[in-house]
């Protein structure tokens, strides 16, 4: 009882200790600075984007002008652009010194950011009548329990490219491509065919890559990541299906074993040097596979929704992404002035080359459907049905344990209920904490 | 007799042959490397694999280097400078202070000499990532986040201990009866310093400013996160991300791997001979 | 009395030199402490409590309860099992290839200055130029080693190497020494040149043959730039991260995450900064005691004098 006591006071004394180190250098442990401000809705304010295959600099420095043109200077915008392997990581170092007042965050991240208070909530920003405008596959990008903490800036979903030369070639027609058992009989011609050792190219290395093509064809196999209890459940009868089924075109030497190695340029770069049929990609890959600098099937690019599944259902997976205002911000409102400004539908629809618009009115004009007439083609259908990855605070963890047990089992070193049996059973341990 | 002259033949032809397989070793990696950056993406991708380009191509050059409309190549030419700018700076900042430094190391006596030395290696085996949160907010507090001055900072903080090991081994070998007699006539021991040991320890200066120059040219984990602008981002930060955005075009992944490799390159290579008298004396003796 | 008046001007000159030491020193101490302290103590305090944002106000005291969490963890002794074996493997081929090509630069042929610049360029590569490079040798597509190996008749078909999570560790191995190599053959040939000759011509007159040369007179000799070598490479063989950053990201199937990389993840993409901050103290302690380990074993054998 007594050596318990001590050992209890001994604690207490080197948590005070501890706590008196703290409160000297500073208000939390690892020394942030504290809450953020609304500010005077003026001022320079420092916005995080990504270099990437949709918005370009040249697209985001443009906007910049314009916006600062606008509001005649009261809020001028510095931005930054980093990779997106470097974005996450970027956004939360960056977090306790309240660096950058707007950031992209991309669709899987709004719980961690949220929970964690890294992004602010922007309820009594977002006007309530925009949800009725906006297209409803793209709302729940930035949500987390029923709050707003960021605005789309545009749906985006993986598509499903071929190339049309070769399918003509063996005969067969894109109606062929509308199922998953179309496209593999359509694959299986090709290979006989000798037009393409390797008929499908997926992006299966260990990356979110990976987690985003399992997700679409779980989506096709009728299963769902979580129960509404919130609990991963893909190891029933759907989830392993769609993995035994990614095994199998591997077996059946259908799919490119370097799969596993892709990420989704690699995947765009296959189909563009004509070696593989078919990709599942990411609707702003039209532009590189029509480019004849790079691409040897400018004249040959396809694009269609995502094939059907045996239960019929097609969704694409949700891969859009939003910006969001820090928790950590000193100017606040001069940020959501600058969102305000880019996410709106007529900023969308001049930049309409270079991602697809989150407004249902876009959606009705010939003028801006004439700049992308393939994807928009097949985007609505595309985007009204969208199937999402586990909304969870630790998300990257649980991707993480996903992915490596995707791979074990791709590779083959576990059975694919054994390695879904797994990844369960670890994600539940970790979403329990 | 015969015999053991035959031996030394053989001999000599393996050690020839060694040679040879090792300088193969080298330059092939790199050679295809740049290989690589003067081919068409046709050519790079080609089955089976091409060892000579079809046609020259020196686009991808001409875009990072000179063209003033692409951001890709203003990016690239930013990131250039700022390497240059926080490898001088490094390499001179480090120098100075790990000649003063090292000097007492080697020459004067003070209370826990050896164990000081050491204390400063140790700092070597320290994770970079275990300071990367706090090292964050005090540059941000002082206003050096995204700087090369910050970067410089950190930069040095890595360095100085790696110069003042060479130094002072290197000083030490010095003969100290040299100085003692430059003493004798009345020069202070700064003067000795800089009239007796430097001059006499060029190899383990060159020697010093190669891993110096080296070390700060090649580090990634403190520019990826205190970095995020073309005002501070260095080489290896920008060829990440070439590597992660523009997969689709290994040529000029290659093409900024060869221009981020040169001026090491030709740093090493002028001051390859000294390196191993530098290393020699002083520093392999620990 | 006599004895006081003899010292002094002794006792004064040993404070001047201490005090000159003191001023001498002082810009490299701050430079390196004055940056480092402060977080390092930052982080120490971190590892003590339950820090699950970068932003975190509630921040429950937890004592040494991330430190037992990590060692409790899986992932913690999967990645330094891969990391051991990271170190042991690239070292031990650093060392071999390192002495031989020492002994290749060292040895009197035509051309050696060429030999010798050749042999500083790789080391020359910065690290994730050197990542993005090999990254291209081994892919799937178009890399160099398919190309080769299908030329030769080795291969039938295009392989993808990194997609075994054991051969993409091997095969970052590689990577990592093909740029480490010559600088651990040009600490050894520092070692081999100020290995006096008449040591070795000495031996040779008394007919000893070249290996008991090599074993009796060179090696040990050799030895103290050998744990040297030792030394620096495994402390950076424990921390490699760059190369696995830029070339797998920890993949496939975490084959490749080492426990630096583990440690990045763990902190920044999990934000779990008081495990992160306890695990790269645990880091830290593995290099003390494998470094310290190391000088004993050496200094046992009085080879050694660092």
């Amino acid at each position: 009882m007594k050596g318990k006591n001590l050992k209890r006071l001994q604690r207490s004394l080197i948590a005070g200790v501890a706590a008196a180190g703290l409160t000297l250098s500073g208000c939390s442990v690892t020394g942030g600075g504290g809450g953020g401000d609304a500010g005077d809705g003026t001022g320079e304010i420092n916005a995080l984007f990504m270099k990437q295959a949709g918005y370009s600099e040249d697209d985001y420095k443009q906007i910049i002008a314009d916006f600062e043109e606008e509001n005649g200077g009261d809020i001028t915008v510095n931005p930054t652009f980093v990779s997106y392997e470097a974005l996450h990581d970027k956004i939360v170092t960056s977090a306790p010194a309240g660096t950058y007042d707007v950031v992209l965050i991309d669709v899987i991240w709004p719980a961690e950011f949220a929970s964690k208070g890294i992004i602010a909530d922007l309820g009594d920003k977002f006007p309530g009548a925009a949800e009725d405008e906006l297209l409803s596959g793209v709302i729940p990008t930035a949500a987390y329990q029923d709050k707003f903490y960021g605005v789309p800036n545009g749906p985006s979903t993986k598509l499903f490219f071929y190339n049309e030369e070769m399918i003509a070639e063996v005969g067969a027609t894109p109606e062929d491509l509308e199922t998953w058992d179309g496209v593999l009989a359509t694959a299986e011609k090709i290979k006989e065919a000798g037009i393409s050792e390797y008929p499908i190219a997926w992006s299966w290395a260990q990356a979110e890559a990976l987690i985003c093509d399992y997700a679409q064809l779980l989506g096709a196999f009728d299963g769902e990541f979580t129960n509404d209890d919130g609990e991963l459940i893909i190891n029933n009868a759907q989830g392993v299906a769609a993995l035994e089924w990614m095994k199998q075109t591997i077996d059946d030497g259908l799919t490119n074993p370097a799969s596993t190695t892709f990420l989704e340029d690699d995947v765009s770069k296959a189909l563009a040097q004509g070696e593989t049929a078919f990709g599942l990609n990411w609707d702003s890959t039209m532009r590189d596979l029509q480019d004849p600098e790079i691409s040897t099937i400018a004249d040959a690019a396809g694009v269609l929704a995502t094939p059907q599944g045996p239960s019929g259902a097609r969704p694409g997976v949700n891969g859009a992404m939003a910006y969001s205002v820090t928790a950590t911000s000193k100017n606040q409102d001069a940020a959501w002035e600058f969102i305000d400004y880019m996410t709106s539908e007529e900023t969308q629809e001049e930049y309409v080359h270079s991602s697809q618009p989150s407004w249902k009115a876009s959606y009705e004009k010939p003028e801006v459907i004439d700049v992308n007439p393939e994807v928009f083609a097949v985007s609505e259908e595309a985007y009204a049905d969208s199937i999402l990855r586990p909304a969870v605070p630790n998300y990257s963890t649980v991707s993480q344990i996903i992915q490596v047990e995707l791979q074990n089992a791709l590779l083959g070193k576990k059975t694919p209920q054994e390695a879904l049996d797994d990844a369960v059973e670890a994600a539940n341990a970790e979403l329990e904490d | 007799m015969k015999q053991h002259h035959n031996r030394r033949i053989l001999g000599q032809a393996l050690t020839y042959l060694a040679a040879l397989i090792v300088a193969v070793g080298c330059i092939a990696p790199l050679g295809w490397l740049a290989i690589a950056s003067i081919s068409t993406q046709a050519d790079i991708v080609a089955k089976p694999m091409r060892w000579w380009p079809s046609e020259l191509h020196l686009d991808r050059y001409q875009e990072i280097l000179f063209d003033p409309t692409s951001s890709v190549g203003a990016s690239f030419r930013a990131a250039f400078m700022n390497s240059l700018v926080v490898g001088v700076a490094t390499v001179v900042i480090s120098m100075v202070v790990g000649i003063f430094g090292a000097y007492a190391f080697a020459r004067l006596k003070f209370p826990f000499r050896r164990g000081f030395l050491v204390l400063f290696l140790t700092t070597y085996m320290l994770p970079q990532i275990s300071l990367l949160i706090p090292l964050y907010m005090i540059l941000n507090s002082l206003g050096m986040l995204d700087t090369t001055i910050g970067l410089i900072l950190v930069d040095c903080s890595l360095v100085i201990p790696f110069t003042l090991w060479i130094l002072s081994n290197y000083f030490m070998t010095v003969p100290a009866d040299l100085e003692d007699a430059a003493r004798i006539d009345g020069t202070s021991r700064l003067g000795a310093l800089f009239r007796i040991i430097l001059p006499s320890a060029k190899p383990g200066l060159f020697a010093a400013v190669m891993f110096a120059f080296l070390l700060a040219w090649d580090e990634f984990m403190y520019a990826l996160i205190f970095t995020s602008s073309d005002a501070s981002k260095t080489i290896p930060v920008a060829i990440s991300e070439f590597a992660g955005r523009y997969t689709t075009d290994f040529g000029l992944v290659a093409t900024g791997g060869v221009i981020a490799a040169i001026p090491p390159l030709v740093i090493a290579l002028i001051f390859q001979r000294q390196i191993v008298s530098g290393l020699a004396a002083g520093a392999v003796k620990g | 009395m006599a004895v006081s008046t003899a010292s002094a001007p002794r006792r004064k000159r040993r404070d001047s030199e201490r005090r000159l030491a003191f001023w001498l020193l002082l810009p490299a101490i701050l430079a390196v402490f004055g940056v480092i302290l402060y977080p390092l103590g930052r982080t120490l305090l971190i590892s003590l409590f339950e820090v699950t944002s970068a932003v975190a106000v509630d921040t429950p005291f937890v004592g040494l309860g991330n430190y037992i969490e990590a060692l409790s963890a899986n992932g913690f002794w999967g990645a330094l099992g891969r990391t051991l074996y990271f170190t042991l493997v690239s070292t031990s081929i650093e060392l071999v290839f390192g002495l031989g090509i020492a002994f290749l630069l060292n040895a009197k042929i035509r051309g050696r200055w060429i030999l010798r610049a050749l042999v500083v360029l790789p080391w020359a590569v910065p690290t994730i130029v050197n990542a993005a490079m090999w990254k291209g040798i081994y892919n799937a597509q178009y890399g160099a080693l398919n190309g080769v190996l299908s030329h030769l008749g080795v291969i039938d078909s295009y392989q993808a190497w990194l997609s075994d999570p054991t051969t993409a560790l091997n095969l970052v191995i590689i990577a990592d020494a093909w740029k480490t190599t010559p600088l651990v053959a040009i600490f050894l040939l520092a070692g081999l040149t100020s290995i006096p000759s008449e040591l070795t011509e000495a031996a040779k007159v008394d007919r000893a043959g070249a290996f008991r040369r090599f074993f009796s007179i060179t090696l040990p000799l050799l030895l103290p730039s050998v744990a040297l070598v030792l030394v620096l490479r495994t402390v950076e063989a424990v921390k490699v991260f760059d190369i696995i950053y830029a070339m797998t990201r920890g993949g496939p199937a975490n084959g490749t995450q080492t426990i630096s990389y583990y440690t990045y993840v763990t902190a920044f993409s999990e934000q779990n900064y008081g495990l992160g901050s306890a695990i790269s103290f645990l880091v830290l302690i593995i290099i003390l005691v494998l470094t310290t380990a190391y000088l004993r074993m050496l200094r046992r054998s009085e080879m050694s004098t660092l």
